[in-house]
């Protein structure tokens, strides 16, 4: 298999690097994009090559940074795209979708990039698979390396949910818990780059060909839509990386031809109050992103210096997007609206894009008739943690009729 | 004040391969700017043409981003560490 790489480009001054574990411009530190030969994808990719595909991630690998006739694979991707119509009617919305990652093989759309950055780091060579992770990164570097029968070393902030410890623990790998924030963990991966260069970590050294499996996300809901781009799309933030990706996605489709029409999507973030750079400088007209130190029961966005925040900003503001921004109890709340509405248990970092989209419709930013997509990243289980004081049964009886009639009588069906 | 600057592998082809470097200095501006001297050309990475860390360098002393601190003004003690590590990383 070929891939339709012609190399590396700095976002920030076009330098030219080749494909290799490379993340950032020698010259300036600007991240590096993959480039890609988009008169030859055009030539050799259509509607029907790619249906004839897998039910994978992979049926689009003409439009992935690598081609491999067997990549390191646990069935990421082509995940639901659910009509939520009983949502759209609470919050006011008239075609609403959700698109559902919290079934993928690990439970997070995480499993999109790692199987991306994991392919490509066994095409370069790489034997250690390795991540800074706020969890669900953890869960599928873990998964993914044990199906491709590499070590894997994943580092985590020590305060992270225990679903998630569990579930990258299992797989046999080595985790490192680190007495810190994310960032933290962030920068101490940053640094063991350049001092453990034969790994591959998936975020730093192979994170230009992993945050392009996020673009998947796009290219499944454009061809679930019959090859047609919604109106608008809710994103969470966290490094920025996926909202970012989601555009290139949508822009990709039109550029290669598979769309009927241009793609005009507008992109909204959606961020926890807690750790909000992004939203607050989107409310500011500002340009400059001012790190924090995250507070929220959404951990797995809680990145206060965030990556691709600024090219979040640039996304949002040239889609026509908006941004908000949600207190951890409407978290909560939404977490429940969206599983008693349309049967979907989704973690907290979905509990903030449903909260942020009720909040963006309200506003006026999403607009009632538009054709909208919410993107539920992650799955419930992994932070029950967050619900604890609000959910348990509804009583806890004797075995009786009588006592189960009792029960039930202030809840009468 | 004596302080041990940690250099990441995209500017190392400057330092001569060397992943650390001792200064002399009383800030953190102070710290890059005699990194700079010793290293031609180690500052136009660092800086943009306003004098500002550029948007894709951060600077930590002692494991905490300059940026929660005073920034290039920042005041250093002896012994302590500087690190430069690129921004784009993670999420």
């Amino acid at each position: 298999m070929v891939d339709f790489v012609t190399g590396l480009r700095c976002r920030e001054c076009a330098r030219s690097f080749p494909a290799e574990a490379l993340h950032v411009c020698d010259y300036c530190f600007g991240p590096l994009e993959v480039a890609y030969d988009y008169e030859r994808i055009a030539a050799t990719v259509s509607r029907e090559r790619i249906a004839s595909g897998p039910r994978t991630i992979w049926r689009y690998r003409d439009l992935l940074p690598v081609s491999d006739d067997s990549p390191v694979d646990l069935g990421a991707g082509f995940t639901p795209l659910v009509r939520a119509d009983r949502l759209a009617a609470e919050l006011g919305l008239d075609e609403l979708w959700i698109k559902d990652d919290t079934a993928n093989p690990t439970g997070s759309f995480k499993d999109r990039v790692v199987s991306v950055a994991l392919t490509k780091a066994r095409q370069l060579g790489f034997k250690v698979a390795a991540c800074a992770s706020t969890g669900n990164l953890a869960n599928s570097v873990a998964a993914h390396a044990a199906r491709a029968g590499m070590d894997s070393v994943v580092l985590i902030p020590h305060d992270l949910e225990r679903a998630k410890v569990t579930m990258t623990t299992i797989y046999g790998g080595t985790v490192i818990a680190v007495e810190g924030t994310y960032d933290d963990v962030n920068r101490l991966c940053a640094e063991l780059t350049s001092e453990r260069p034969s790994w591959a970590f998936v975020n730093v050294n192979v994170r230009t060909y992993y945050a392009e499996g996020s673009k998947t996300l796009a290219f499944e809901i454009a061809e679930q839509l019959g090859w047609k781009a919604p109106d608008h799309v809710v994103v969470p933030i966290g490094s920025g990386s996926q909202l970012t990706k989601v555009a290139k996605g949508f822009a990709e489709l039109g550029k290669v031809g598979l769309l009927d029409e241009v793609p005009h999507v507008r992109i909204s973030g959606a961020q926890a109050e807690g750790c909000s750079p992004v939203a607050t400088a989107f409310a500011q007209g500002s340009d400059a992103i001012r790190p924090v130190k995250p507070k929220t029961i959404a951990k797995s966005l809680a990145i206060g210096n965030p990556a691709d925040g600024w090219y979040a900003l640039q996304t949002m503001r040239e889609t026509g997007g908006s941004c908000a921004s949600v207190t951890d109890d409407e978290v909560v709340d939404a977490i429940g609206l969206l599983a008693r509405t349309e049967g979907i248990f989704a973690e907290t970092a979905g509990g903030v894009t449903i909260a942020s989209l009720a909040k963006l419709v309200g506003s006026g930013a999403i607009r009632r008739d538009e054709r909208v997509v919410a993107m539920v990243t992650g799955h419930g289980l992994k932070t029950v943690e967050a619900l604890s004081d609000y959910t348990g049964p509804t009583a806890t009886i004797a075995p009786t009729l009588a006592a189960f009639d009792a029960a039930l009588e202030p809840h009468a069906h | 004040m004596s302080l041990t600057i940690r250099i990441p592998t995209q500017l190392r082809t400057l330092t001569g391969g060397a992943g650390e470097v001792e200064v002399e200095a009383t800030s953190v501006g102070e710290a890059l700017k005699a990194l700079d001297a010793a290293n031609p050309g180690l500052g136009d990475r660092l800086f943009d043409d306003a004098g500002e860390l550029r948007r894709f360098v951060n600077v930590f002393l002692a494991d905490e981003d300059v940026r929660f601190l005073d920034g290039l003004a920042t005041p250093v003690v002896d012994g302590q560490t500087l690190s430069i590590v690129p921004a784009v990383a993670g999420g």
